[in-house]
């Protein structure tokens, strides 16, 4: 630990507050992940971890390597901001996925396709035939 | 005073995102679906690279970064391709 105690108590207090509260924030996630009941509420307990988790975690490296470093460490931001653009992408395909499987079974527990956009009327009508006539829902 | 407190956060960082991590993997193993299963390897992607960020952070080195990059592209592609294909039944068509 002999780095980490050169570290004046200014930088050291709120980067121990971000480690905290992402690191928390991260673990609440994945408590929500394995608790709550359908899969589209767990869909969203994830997200707690990739926003504010990992910018917790990614802004207290920025300002405990800037330190350390004696220069501006930037780089980490990167990271975080992959995250931010990269979630949302997955998450949506993942929902879709999911929301195309439960009405392809035919499920009881999402609504029915009938007020989505025309393209997706093709693969929700034809519950048991869906084979090389209809387009597909998504591009 | 300021390495204490930067230890015991760190050492709450680590647990907590080991447990998450644990939570993640019991959700992959557990998981009524294919699809929950998949939101559990994202996760447990996401914590990984939090996990390493945060031991970057306790070994003092820059090196640690470019690996929790890496994890970080990986984990993206990987449920990309794991949600295309509970789509449609393929990745590449």
């Amino acid at each position: 630990m002999t780095h980490l105690d050169a570290v004046p108590l200014w930088v050291a207090l709120p980067a121990a507050l971000l480690l905290v509260l992402g690191s928390g924030l991260t673990l609440l996630g994945a408590f929500g992940l394995a608790r709550l009941q359908s899969f589209y509420d767990r869909l969203h307990a994830p997200t707690l971890g990739t926003s504010w988790g990992t910018a917790g975690i990614v802004l207290a490296s920025v300002l405990l390597f800037s330190w350390l470093e004696g220069r501006p460490v930037l780089q980490e931001l990167l990271i975080g901001v992959f995250v931010m653009l990269t979630t949302p992408v997955t998450l949506m395909l993942l929902g879709r996925a999911s929301l195309h499987r439960d009405r392809a079974e035919g499920s009881a527990a999402v609504p029915p396709a009938g007020n989505a956009r025309p393209a997706d009327r093709g693969t929700a009508g034809a519950d048991g035939a869906r084979g090389a006539a209809t387009p597909p829902a998504w591009p | 005073m300021s390495g204490t407190i930067l230890a015991l956060a760190l050492g709450f960082a680590q647990v907590a995102l080991g447990l998450a991590g644990g939570l993640a993997v019991l959700t992959i193993l557990r998981g009524p679906r294919a699809q929950d299963r998949v939101l559990g390897l994202d996760t447990f992607y996401v914590t990984g690279m939090l996990l390493f960020l945060v031991t970057g952070l306790r070994s003092g080195s820059l090196f640690f970064f470019e690996a929790a990059c890496v994890i970080g592209v990986t984990g993206f592609v990987a449920t990309v391709a794991l949600a295309k294909f509970l789509l449609r039944g393929e990745v590449i068509e």
